[in-house]
């Protein structure tokens, strides 16, 4: 027996094979052709041009106001005629559909900067046509703020969701998670008198409900959805009871207002237009940057992140390396539930409200959505989430102006535009392999 | 399924005396009593009713006031909470089945029809959720499925002029349609491009809402004349006819249901697109290798489904409220997720569910209105049933039941869950991706 | 490192997998474990990588007393396995496959790549492997997951190395490879255990071989022993290796293939211009390694792919328009490759799955509504035939073994009127006496002439099986060989090798496989 041979045998089977290599000319040939965003592109751009742009009232001017009260560097308000901006920036996205066409049928792929331009082009033009003729301003750093703030809890649920679902555990309970972090800021704030015990009490209410999904889910290997819806009525029914009884019979001890107060960081709030926005706003949400960030770095970089993806993937295979599966799930969703509660927060102590039934009203699903089109990446949900809470900001100042668009359209607009993503239009949507799968050893 | 009654067969078999061997009898029926999911149900409830009892105990003011001097005399505690305890259950069941405090017969008997009123929509829709389930699909979407046939069955109802039976069956097929619309986008997107329907059916619940609040600002929608977000009432030819005449409100809504819980049973599980749905349920792969047409079979579950729980939607409105407001749909949809999930996803079990949880709310009305005990309460009896039947272990250690493989000692446990690993480990299913 | 099991017994519930194992493997030996399917191999191997706690015994390390909590404290221990189903993420880079658990940090539990990358980097020059290490597991072909698997190992100094059915994947070239390396490790002092139900492979690799049956050692024996010998032991009775054939009569063609072109959901050709054409009363077996097309033949000739080009034609009836239905209707009988996935429902009744694909077909059902009595009726004898052992068939289907789930599958398919019959991988995971049973079932079907394409990984089933061979490679049918052909032929075949060129090579070179049967025959 001897095995000299093997080594060339091999590599002579390699070098006769050579006529089945892969057919890569054939397959770019038999494949068909992407027509799906460069024809949303050109539709998106007619629109522009037919609405925008020939709705606007000829000789109407649209006023953007781009500077506040407090500014250290006061920018002068910008007048654009709204017929020709609109026509500038229609004609504008017409050239962009068109290099998309082209390059389409050429097989040539585009950059990530088409899109977020063509989209920038498209919301501006939107934005004069809203505006035009109204005889308003339309108030650019307050549209801004109202994204961010609208966005505070959208952004701590999507990294409650991405926690969670990267090791594995689904959450539709995110909702709940948000409510109860409400409910135990204001009740503990106004308890202590203090906004900030508020905010410490927040993220126990949000991992307690984490921890029950993760129990169930666990423990009992019910199917996570059905846990996670159920624990959203759980939650609403505690909450708005104890809101009936306890809270009604004292609100003045259990359900007074506290309000986190501004932190304005020096030098940096001067900055126009973006200053007032980013740096001029509470602990809670200087909280979400850093979270944001960590995040950003730890579930790609770090052991901590590598270990819940595998868990989240393939939890037999960590299970094989010495990875406490069922351990991992139930810290990183408690964990996560924490983030939740703390995003809860900015509902009552966060804005100053004393608390009310429902008042998550939807947006834990509206977070849910921003970790889907964020394809569970912190960024990327980060971005969604934006997108979401200016959409809704859009609608606000709107709807403050008067405006042809209703708002409920602009309302609607997270969830469609989510449907669009999960049904693959905006590339496959791949979620964490091993997501609402029982580990059971 | 199998290892379970492996072990009871060889459990009575244990050596002993006559005595040991009644014991062991004994043991073996108890054991077999906590297989039984109506045992696990009936316990389930019970833990409810404990945990509503502590969180109405908690909050009343008069209990509270008793824990101020509970060391000096412990009994007014305990006599003030058995008596607020008493008061709201008491009220619960008057409210729900029969009161017997109440001046006339037919005030005394007209609780259990307030519930049978209270089940109709949780019954139809419940049934529309159920048949997502067993086809696999979970349809979290009947919330915009109810709203959506209520929004149509109302407009219908009051904008067309229509002799009286042509008009009711228009109304209920445009509600049934508006459901099975709704129910259908997320069907054909699932089928189509394999989009979640989870995510679309509670992006399509928001999105309802949106609609409906939009609609109610039309005036071409609402025909009132007036600003407010509400819409006409429904014509009387439209409407459900009461089946116990005036003082009662029960409608033929609850003979659609009784319909549709047979037309369910038999669907599921005589039909042969019942068989399509059962099999792409369980195994959509061998489903597709069979021949069935998975993506139809997809589309038809949930646009099914969302005519069902269109009905309800229209059930609801032409039965009970006959007017359109926003919040139509109250927490109806995800109480028909919970009355499926307790119904096992069963046509008879969804029907006495939804019977169960009717006379829930409708006992909690009158606990409301006698106790001043909040009705959300419901909602915390409802998740905490749910949840406890899904997890039927848990009831067990609750009530120190033995659980399937004997007694609870955890050594046994721990063998079982070897077994199903070893199971697991025979099915290479999830580990297949890698070699792809 | 010495491995050493005493009375080692694993229960689950009434079943023992493993009652009182005793095994000694010395260091630096290569010990081939060798069973049918079922007969509790994987499980022992899994005990002792503190997958499974086992109920009684002992697990010594050079004669120390060990016990496991979990997979960590065996690789601890020096311990390494490889799984049959490998245990990689497919989204994961082959450095942080191989760091899993065990990741080079700096501070704050950030990950130190360059580390982790150097340390895949060592062991691969080490052992010659090409492996990139910032390649994606998803993007690797087989035997590079392989590789990155036994890296894995290595990479926590392996002392003994368990490789749970290595051969199952790869083709005789890759499997020499894998000898090669193994033998490495041997030299370098690492014990191996290797685990396999294939005859020919213990005796060319195996140091020494113990053989297990239902889950007690049953004897050792020497790579010396026959085929015939070690047979008899592991199945524990006079096993005939080869089902007895008659020779084939084919007949005209019944059925064929041309120029059919198929496209991965990703874009890629998976099936390139096949031409294939099966006369009636023949099987043509299709032979090569996983994955190079074999699957997606079997599912577009069903119906389950679409074809971007080609014809499949039934006795002159071109299906490619067909759906799975009409497919099905109109006279092929298919038995898939994944039995548990694609051939049958487990929460359904042996009698709805009897009826699976027929469900809504006279006599079950009026087209509307099922008729359960003429469907049990059917179901309980078709089933007697095909001598499934069964409680009733109301029972789930999950509650009976893999060999009598396939038998229902292949009543359900046979008791049909067909004009072709299809399966893929029809024995994989049964026991011998299952896996004769189906061969025999098969060879009647071919006599009553049916042509059947069968679709197999398993040499010793094309061999048995058939007629003709068409070996396919990435998508390419290399070439279409008598029933009876050389191994090695076929293997070089499998690696693409044409069929002239593969005749020449494998006279020149043989495979370490190939010469232990030679020497075998001598």
């Amino acid at each position: 027996m001897s095995d000299q041979h093997t080594p060339e045998q091999v590599t002579d089977a390699e070098t006769t094979a050579v006529h089945a290599e892969p057919r890569q000319e054939a397959e770019a040939r038999l494949q068909p052709i992407k027509w799906k965003f460069p024809i949303t592109y050109a539709l998106l751009a007619l629109l522009s041009l037919s609405a925008f742009t020939f709705l606007s009232p000829t000789g109407a001017v649209t006023q953007f106001r781009l500077a506040t009260g407090s500014d250290f560097v006061a920018l002068p308000a910008v007048n654009v005629p709204s017929f020709a901006g609109a026509l500038v920036l229609s004609l504008l996205q017409l050239a962009m559909a068109a290099l998309a066409i082209y390059c389409a049928a050429r097989r040539i792929k585009l950059g990530v900067w088409l899109p977020m331009l063509f989209g920038l082009f498209f919301v501006l033009a939107f934005l004069i046509y809203a505006g035009a003729g109204r005889g308003a301003f339309i108030p650019v750093v307050t549209l801004l703020a109202g994204a961010l703030m609208l966005s505070v809890p959208l952004i701590f649920g999507a990294m409650c969701g991405l926690v969670g679902e990267r090791s594995g555990i689904i959450n539709i309970a995110i909702e709940g998670q948000l409510l109860a972090g409400a409910f135990l800021a204001a009740v503990a704030a106004s308890f202590f008198t203090s906004a900030y015990v508020g905010l410490l009490a927040a993220p126990f209410a949000g991992a307690a409900v984490g921890g029950l999904l993760v129990w169930f889910a666990v423990k009992y290997h019910v199917n996570q959805i059905i846990v996670g819806v159920v624990l959203n009525v759980l939650v609403i029914g505690l909450t708005s009871f104890l809101y009936s009884t306890v809270l009604t019979q004292n609100s003045e001890l259990w359900n007074a207002r506290q309000q986190l107060p501004r932190l304005p960081i020096p030098g940096l709030s001067q900055i126009p237009i973006i200053g007032p926005v980013l740096f001029n706003q509470t602990i809670l949400v200087y909280l979400m940057y850093v979270i944001v960030f960590a995040l950003h770095i730890l579930v790609f970089k770090s052991r901590w992140g590598l270990r819940m993806r595998a868990v989240g993937e393939h939890p037999k295979a960590a299970d094989t390396v010495g990875i406490n599966v069922p351990r991992t799930r139930i810290f990183n969703t408690v964990l996560a539930g924490g983030i939740a509660g703390l995003g809860g927060a900015y509902f009552t102590v966060g804005q100053g409200l004393a608390f009310g039934q429902e008042m998550s009203a939807g947006q834990g699903f509206i977070a849910l959505a921003a970790m889907i089109l964020g394809r569970w990446n912190p960024k990327g949900a980060l971005l969604a989430a934006l997108l979401f809470g200016f959409s809704t900001s859009v609608g606000q100042v709107l709807s403050t102006i008067g405006t042809p668009v209703p708002s409920e359209m602009l309302l609607m607009l997270p969830y469609v535009i989510t449907i669009f993503a999960v049904a693959g239009f905006v590339g496959r949507v791949r979620p964490p392999a091993a997501e609402g799968v029982p580990y059971i050893k | 399924m199998s290892t379970e009654k492996k072990n009871n067969d060889d459990a009575p078999a244990a050596p002993g005396g006559a005595l040991k061997e009644a014991e062991s009898r004994l043991h073996y029926a108890v054991r077999e009593l906590s297989q039984s999911s109506w045992v696990i149900t009936l316990l389930s409830v019970v833990v409810a009713l404990v945990v509503g009892a502590l969180l109405i105990l908690a909050t009343n003011p008069q209990v509270q006031a008793t824990t101020g001097y509970f060391f000096a005399q412990p009994g007014d505690f305990f006599l003030t909470s058995f008596e607020v305890i008493r008061d709201a259950y008491s009220a619960l069941f008057r409210g729900a089945v029969y009161d017997w405090q109440a001046a006339t017969p037919d005030r005394a008997i007209r609780p259990i029809t307030e519930t049978l009123v209270n089940a109709v929509p949780l019954i139809l829709a419940g049934l529309g959720i159920a048949i997502g389930f067993r086809s696999g699909m979970l349809n979290i979407g009947g919330q915009g499925q109810i709203i959506l046939g209520a929004t149509c069955a109302a407009f219908i109802g009051y904008a067309f002029n229509l002799p009286v039976g042509a008009h009711l069956l228009l109304a209920l097929v445009g509600g049934a349609l508006g459901g099975a619309i709704w129910g259908g986008i997320a069907g054909v997107l699932k089928a189509k491009t394999g989009a979640n329907e989870v995510i679309v059916t509670i992006m399509l619940n928001n999105i309802a809402l949106y609609l409906l609040a939009w609609l109610l600002r039309q005036q071409w929608f609402v025909q009132t004349g007036s600003n407010q977000p509400i819409a006409a009432p429904v014509e009387d030819s439209a409407r459900l006819f009461g089946l116990l005449g005036t003082g009662f409100r029960l409608h033929a809504g609850i003979l659609l249901a009784i319909a549709a819980t047979v037309f369910v049973w038999w669907l599921l599980e005589r039909s042969t697109l019942g068989f399509e749905f059962r099999a792409i349920g369980e195994n959509p792969d061998a489903a597709r290798t069979a021949g069935i047409n998975v993506p139809k079979a997809t589309a038809l579950v949930l646009i099914i489904g969302g005519g069902l729980c269109g009905l309800g939607g229209a059930a609801h409105l032409l039965g009970t409220e006959y007017r359109l407001g926003a919040g139509i749909a109250g927490t109806l949809g995800f109480d028909a997720i919970t009355v499926a999930l307790l119904g096992r996803s069963k046509p008879l079990g969804t029907f006495l569910a939804g019977v169960l949880f009717g006379g829930l709310r409708a006992g909690g009305v009158l606990m409301q209105a006698q106790t001043g005990t909040p009705i959300d309460i419901v909602l915390v009896l409802q998740s905490v049933i749910v949840l406890l039947i899904a997890a039927p272990p848990l009831v067990r250690a609750i009530f120190f039941l033995p659980n399937p493989d004997g007694t609870a000692k955890s050594p046994r446990r721990r063998r079982l869950k070897d077994q199903q690993a070893a199971e697991a480990a025979q099915e290479p299913a999830p580990t297949q991706e890698v070699t792809k | 490192m010495k491995l050493q099991l005493k009375g080692v017994t694993k229960r689950f519930g009434t079943f023992t997998a493993n009652d009182r194992i005793d095994l000694t493997v010395q260091p630096g030996e290569i010990h081939a474990l060798l069973g049918e399917n079922g007969a509790g191999k994987s499980t022992l191997m899994n005990t002792i990588y503190g997958l499974y706690s086992p109920e009684e015994g002992e697990i010594l390390l050079d004669d120390k007393l060990v016990t496991f909590n979990g997979p960590g404290d065996a690789v601890e221990a020096g311990i390494g396995m490889v799984h049959q189903h490998f245990m990689l993420i497919p989204v994961f880079s082959v450095t942080e496959s191989v760091m899993l658990g065990y990741e080079p940090t700096r501070k704050a539990g950030i990950i130190d790549f360059a580390e982790a990358r150097r340390r895949v980097q060592e062991i691969s020059a080490r052992f010659g492997f090409d492996v990139d290490p910032d390649a994606m597991i998803e993007d690797l072909p087989v035997g590079a997951q392989q590789r990155v698997e036994i890296i894995k190992a290595l990479s926590r100094d392996a002392k003994v190395l368990i490789l749970d059915e290595p051969t199952a994947v790869l083709t005789p070239q890759e499997t020499d490879e894998l000898i090669t390396i193994m033998r490495q490790l041997r030299e370098s002092g690492t014990s191996i255990v290797f685990i396999t139900h294939k005859l020919r492979e213990v005796r060319a690799i195996a140091d020494k071989i113990t053989v297990i049956r239902r889950g007690k050692i049953v004897g050792q024996a020497l790579p010396e022993s026959t085929e015939t010998e070690l047979a008899s032991l592991m199945v524990g009775r006079e096993v005939n290796l080869t089902t007895q054939k008659e020779p084939a009569e084919p007949g005209d063609i019944g059925f064929s293939v041309k120029d059919l072109t198929v496209l991965s959901g990703a874009g890629k050709v998976v099936l390139d211009n096949v031409n294939l054409d099966i006369a009636r009363g023949e099987i043509l077996c299709v032979a090569g390694v996983d994955g190079n097309g074999q699957t997606e033949l079997a599912e577009a000739i069903v119906g389950l792919r679409s074809a971007v080009a080609g014809t499949i034609t039934l006795d002159g009836t071109n299906l490619r328009r067909m759906n799975v239905k009409e497919r099905l209707n109109s006279g092929i009988g298919f038995v898939p490759e994944d039995r548990s996935t694609d051939g049958v429902i487990p929460g359904f009744t042996v009698t709805e799955n009897f009826v699976l694909d027929q469900y809504d077909q006279q006599p079950y059902s009026n087209g509307v509504a099922m008729k359960p009595s003429v469907m049990r009726e059917a179901a309980v004898q078709q089933i007697s035939r095909f001598d499934v052992r069964l409680g009733t068939v109301d029972d789930p289907i999950s509650t009976l073994s893999g060999g009598n789930q396939q038998k229902v599958v292949l009543a359900r398919e046979m008791s049909r009127d067909i004009r072709f019959f299809l399966a893929s991988q029809p024995t994989r995971g049964l026991d011998v006496g299952s896996i004769e049973f189906v061969h025999r079932t098969i060879i009647e079907e071919r006599d009553k002439g049916t042509p059947c394409l069968i679709v197999s990984t398993e040499l010793d089933e094309v061999s048995n099986l058939a007629d003709r061979i068409a070996v396919m490679y990435r998508g390419v049918v290399v070439g279409v060989v008598p029933g009876d052909t050389d191994r090695d032929v076929l293997g070089l075949m499998m690696a693409g090798v044409p069929v002239e060129e593969a005749y020449a090579q494998a006279k020149d070179h043989h495979t370490i496989l190939g010469e232990a049967d030679e020497e075998a025959q001598t």
